[in-house]
C-alpha cells in the first residue's frame, strides 16, 4: 500500500502551491483555479485519512466540499463576469476601490 | 462748701437747659436755616444764647438763695465700668455760675454783633449762604463751653474742653479756602489746623493728668478727687497739677503753646472776640481755679504756674508792641492778660484771677468787636472809594498825600487789618472811637475803669508774696499801656494813610449797641470786687466754692505805682506816635530807635520759626520718609510688588503654568492624541485595497491559530 504520508505530503504540496497561487497571481481566474487546487488538496487529505481510518466519513465530506466548491465557483465566476463588465479587466490589483 | 442734700428751692432743674438751649438753636438753624432770612437766623442764635444767659441768672440767683450750697443735678448716667462711675451731672455753684454768666452774657452780645458783622463779611467775601453756618457754629460753641463750666467731673469738663477746641477749629477756618485778605489760599485752614494741633498737645497733658488722677485717686469727680488728694503722696498731686498746667498752656495760650492764638485771628472778628478773648481761652484759668484744692497742696506747682503766667505776660506784651495788624496786637494782648490771670491763680489769688477774667472778658471783647467795626469801616471805605473811582466822581489832584493814597488803592492787595493803612478814624467812626478808647483805658488799667481794679488786685497779691512775679507783671503792665496807646494814636489820630480809611463809614446800630453795652460794663465792672470794706462782692461770692479767700484792702502804694506806670506808658506812646502822627508809607518810628530789638518784636521773637525748624520740619521730613521710602518704595514697590506679587506670579506662571500645566499635563494629553493619530496612520496602511494582501493576512491568521491549536 502507498503510505498515507505520501498522500498527506502531496496534499500539503498541492495546498501550498494553491496558496502561493492565490497570493501571487493577479489574474482572478488563476486565483480561482488556485483556490480549487487548495480545495482539492483538502479533498485528497480527507480521502487519505478516510482510507487510513477505514471510514467513509472522509469521502462523504469530500462530496460536501466538491458541492461547496462548485457553488462557490459559480458565484465567483458570476462576480468576475460582473466586474469585467465594469472594469474591463480581471486584474485583482486593479480592484482596490476599498483602499482606505 | 455745703452741699444740698436734695434740691430745695430754686431753679436748679433748669440747669441742663444752658446746654440744650444753644443746641436747639443750632438745630433750628441747621434744619430750617436755608428758609430763614439772615435776621431770623441771627435772632434764633442770639435768643438761644440769651436763654442760656437768663437761665444762668436764675441759677446764680438760686445759688445765692441757697447760701452758696453746691447743687449737683444729674442728667444721665454715662460710664459705669468697674470702679469708674461717671455721670453727666451739672454742678451749680458760685464758681460755675460765674463762668456761665460771663460766657452766655458776653456771648449773647457777640451773637447780636455778629448779625451785623457777618452780614457785611459774607458780602465782602461773596458767599452769602455761609451766614447760617457761622451761627450754627457759634451756638455749638456756647453749648460746649457750658458743658465745660458746668461739668461735675474732670471728664465732663474735658468733653466741653474738646468741644470748644473743635468749635475753635471750625470757626477759625470759617473761610477755609481763603486767607484774611480774601484770596484763595491755605492760610486760614492752616491756622485752624495749627490751633487744633497745638491744643492737642495741651489736651495730652490734661489727659495724662486725668489718668494719673484716676489711677492714684480712683475718680474723676471733683469732690472725690479733692478728698482723695489729701491722702496721697504730694508727688502724685504735683504730677497731676503740672500735667494739667500743660493743658492750661494749650487752651489758655501760655508759653510754650501760645503760638496758635495769633494765627487764630484769621477767623472772623466775632470769633476772635468770643472764643479767643472772652471765653474759650479762659477755660484754663477756670480749670486751675476749680482745681484749687489740688494746687494748694503743692506750692512748687503753684510757683511754676505763676512764673509761667508772668513770663508769658511780659513776653507777649513785648511782641504786641511790634505788630501792625490791629487784631494781632489784641491777640498778643490777650495772651499777655491771660498770663496775668494764670499768674494770679498760680499765686493762690483765685478771686483776683477770676475777677480779671470777668473784666477782661468785658473790655477785650469790646476791643475785638470794636476792631472788627474798624476793619469793616475801612473795608466799606475801600469799596466806596473803588466805586467812586469807577463812576469817576473822585476829584483828583487834591494834594500829594491824597494822590499817594489814591495810587495805593489800585491794583494792589488791600489789607483792611493793617494799622498802617488807617489813621484819623476818630472823625470817620466816632462811636467806635469812643468805645475803643474806653476799652483801651480799661485794659491799660486806668482808674476807675474795670481793668484797674482787677489788675491792681493781682499786682497787690504779687507784691505781697512773690516779688519777682510782681516785677515781671509790672513791666508787662507798662508795655500793655504802651502798645494800646500806640494803637490808639495809629488808628484814630493823625491823618488817614489810605483812601479806604478816609472813606470809612461808621457801623450800623446792630453792631454799635453791643459795643456800648460792653463799654458800659468795662466802666462799671470794677464794682464787682471793689477792695474796700463792705464790698469784695465777688470774693464773698466765690468764697462759697473756694476755701481760702484773702480779701485784701486797697493798697495805695501798689495802686499808685501801677497807675503811674500806665500813665507814663501812655505818655511815652504819645511822644513816639501821637506827637508826630505816622504818614503814609513811613516806617514805625520805633524801628529807627530800637533797630534789631523792634525787628525781634515785630517778628514775634522768631518763635514760630523756631518751632518750625525744631519740630515741624523734622516731623514732616520723618513722615515724608516714612511715607515715600518706607511705605512706598520699600513696602509697596519692593515687598508687595517684587516679593509677594513676584512670588505669586512665579508660582502661577512659571511653576504651575509652564512646568505643571504645559510640560506636564498638556504633554500627557497631547501625547495621547499624537499617539492615537500615529497609531491610526500606521494602521491605515493595512487597508490598501489589495485583495491579495488581505488574503495574505487571512493566511497568516489561520496559520497562527492552527499552529496554536496544534502546539497547545
Amino acid at each position: 500500500m502507498v503510505p498515507v504520508n505520501y498522500y498527506i505530503i502531496l496534499s500539503a504540496i498541492l495546498f501550498t502551491i494553491g496558496v502561493v497561487g492565490v497570493l501571487t497571481r493577479r489574474n482572478a481566474l488563476i486565483i480561482f483555479m488556485s483556490i480549487e487546487l487548495m480545495l482539492n488538496a483538502a479533498n485528497l487529505a480527507f480521502v487519505a485519512f478516510g482510507s487510513l481510518l477505514q471510514t467513509f466519513s472522509g469521502q462523504i465530506f469530500v462530496f460536501f466540499v466538491i458541492a461547496v466548491a462548485a457553488a462557490e465557483v459559480a458565484v465567483g465566476l458570476a462576480l468576475i463576469v460582473e466586474i469585467f463588465k465594469s472594469k474591463r479587466s480581471i486584474d485583482v490589483d486593479q480592484m482596490s476601490s476599498l483602499k482606505g | 462748701m455745703h452741699f444740698a442734700e436734695e434740691v430745695t428751692a430754686g431753679f436748679f432743674f433748669l440747669a441742663p437747659w444752658i446746654v440744650f438751649a444753644p443746641v436747639i438753636g443750632l438745630l433750628i438753624n441747621i434744619i430750617f436755616g436755608n428758609r430763614l432770612s439772615e435776621r431770623m437766623i441771627g435772632s434764633v442764635a442770639s435768643v438761644a444764647s440769651g436763654v442760656a444767659f437768663v437761665i444762668s441768672v436764675l441759677l446764680a440767683y438760686s445759688v445765692s438763695a441757697n447760701h452758696g450750697e453746691v447743687v449737683r443735678w444729674q442728667l444721665a448716667e454715662w460710664i459705669h465700668i468697674g470702679n469708674l462711675n461717671l455721670d453727666w451731672t451739672f454742678r451749680v455753684d458760685s464758681l460755675s455760675t460765674t463762668m456761665m454768666l460771663v460766657v452766655s452774657g458776653v456771648g449773647t452780645l457777640i451773637h447780636i454783633y455778629a448779625i451785623g458783622y457777618m452780614h457785611e463779611d459774607v458780602r465782602f467775601k461773596n458767599d452769602i449762604p455761609r451766614f447760617r453756618r457761622f451761627f450754627v457754629f457759634l451756638n455749638l460753641f456756647i453749648a460746649m463751653m457750658m458743658i465745660l463750666v458746668s461739668g461735675d467731673s474732670y471728664l465732663m469738663l474735658f468733653v466741653g474742653w474738646e468741644g470748644v477746641g473743635l468749635c475753635s477749629f471750625l470757626l477759625i477756618g470759617f473761610w477755609y479756602e481763603l486767607d484774611t485778605l480774601g484770596r484763595p489760599s491755605w492760610a486760614n485752614s492752616n491756622a485752624a489746623k495749627k490751633a487744633f494741633v497745638v491744643n492737642r498737645v495741651g489736651d495730652f497733658g490734661f489727659l495724662i493728668a486725668s489718668f494719673i488722677m484716676f489711677w492714684a485717686l480712683g475718680s474723676f469727680q471733683f469732690d472725690q478727687v479733692f478728698e482723695a488728694a489729701q491722702g496721697v503722696a504730694p508727688g502724685v498731686v504735683l504730677a497731676i497739677t503740672l500735667f494739667m498746667l500743660i493743658g492750661v498752656a494749650g487752651k489758655s495760650a501760655q508759653i510754650p503753646l501760645y503760638v496758635w492764638l495769633p494765627d487764630a485771628m484769621a477767623g472772623p472778628t466775632p470769633v476772635s472776640a468770643l472764643i479767643h478773648a472772652a471765653t474759650m481761652v479762659t477755660a484754663g484759668v477756670y480749670l486751675i481755679t476749680r482745681s484749687a484744692p489740688l494746687y494748694m497742696l503743692v506750692p512748687q506747682a503753684q510757683y511754676i504756674v505763676a512764673l509761667t503766667g508772668a513770663i508769658t505776660a511780659l513776653f507777649a506784651a513785648t511782641i504786641a508792641v511790634g505788630q501792625y495788624d490791629i487784631k494781632k496786637v489784641l491777640a498778643y494782648s490777650t495772651i499777655s492778660q491771660l498770663g496775668f490771670m494764670v499768674a494770679a491763680v498760680g499765686m493762690g489769688a483765685f478771686v483776683a484771677g477770676m475777677f480779671h477774667l470777668i473784666t477782661h472778658a468785658f473790655f477785650k471783647a469790646l476791643l475785638f468787636l470794636s476792631a472788627g467795626s474798624v476793619i469793616l469801616g475801612v473795608e466799606r471805605g475801600h469799596h466806596h472809594a473803588e466805586h467812586a473811582h469807577h463812576t469817576g466822581k473822585h476829584t483828583k489832584g487834591k494834594g500829594k498825600k491824597k494822590e499817594e493814597a489814591h495810587a495805593q488803592g489800585h491794583g494792589e492787595v488791600f489789607d483792611p487789618n493793617d494799622m498802617r493803612n488807617m489813621g484819623g478814624m476818630r472823625k470817620t467812626m466816632p462811636v467806635t472811637f469812643r468805645v475803643y478808647l474806653v476799652g483801651t483805658l480799661a485794659l491799660a488799667g486806668i482808674v476807675p475803669f474795670a481793668g484797674f481794679w482787677s489788675k491792681d488786685e493781682i499786682l497787690l497779691d504779687a507784691s505781697l508774696h512773690y516779688p519777682f512775679i510782681y516785677l515781671l507783671l509790672s513791666i508787662a503792665a507798662f508795655f500793655t499801656a504802651f502798645y494800646m496807646g500806640r494803637q490808639i494814636w495809629m488808628v484814630f489820630f493823625g491823618e488817614p494813610r489810605h483812601e479806604a480809611a478816609a472813606h470809612a463809614q461808621e457801623s450800623p446800630r446792630v453792631m454799635t449797641v453791643p459795643l456800648m453795652i460792653l463799654a458800659f460794663l468795662s466802666v462799671v465792672g470794677g464794682a464787682l470786687n471793689l477792695p474796700f470794706e463792705g464790698f469784695h462782692n465777688l470774693g464773698h461770692w466765690l468764697e462759697y466754692t473756694l476755701e481760702e479767700v484773702e480779701a485784701l484792702p486797697l493798697d495805695y502804694g501798689v495802686a499808685g505805682i501801677s497807675t503811674v506806670l500806665a500813665l507814663a506808658a501812655i505818655a511815652l506812646s504819645w511822644y513816639v506816635y501821637g506827637r508826630n502822627p505816622l504818614r503814609a508809607g513811613e516806617a514805625d518810628p520805633l524801628k529807627r530807635r530800637l533797630g534789631a530789638l523792634f525787628t525781634g518784636m515785630e517778628k514775634k521773637w522768631y518763635v514760630d520759626e523756631l518751632y518750625n525748624a525744631i519740630i515741624v520740619t523734622p516731623y514732616v521730613r520723618i513722615s515724608q520718609f516714612l511715607a515715600d521710602v518706607i511705605d512706598w518704595r520699600f513696602w509697596h514697590d519692593w515687598f508687595h510688588e517684587k516679593v509677594i506679587a513676584g512670588t505669586y506670579n512665579w508660582l502661577s506662571n512659571i511653576a504651575l503654568n509652564r512646568y505643571a500645566d504645559q510640560r506636564g499635563i498638556d504633554a500627557v494629553a497631547n501625547g495621547l492624541g499624537d499617539f492615537t493619530q500615529w497609531l491610526s496612520v500606521t494602521l491605515r496602511k493595512i487597508q490598501n485595497g489589495f485583495v491579495r494582501s488581505y488574503a495574505l493576512s487571512v493566511l497568516v491568521g489561520v496559520v497562527l491559530i492552527v499552529g496554536y491549536l496544534i502546539l497547545k
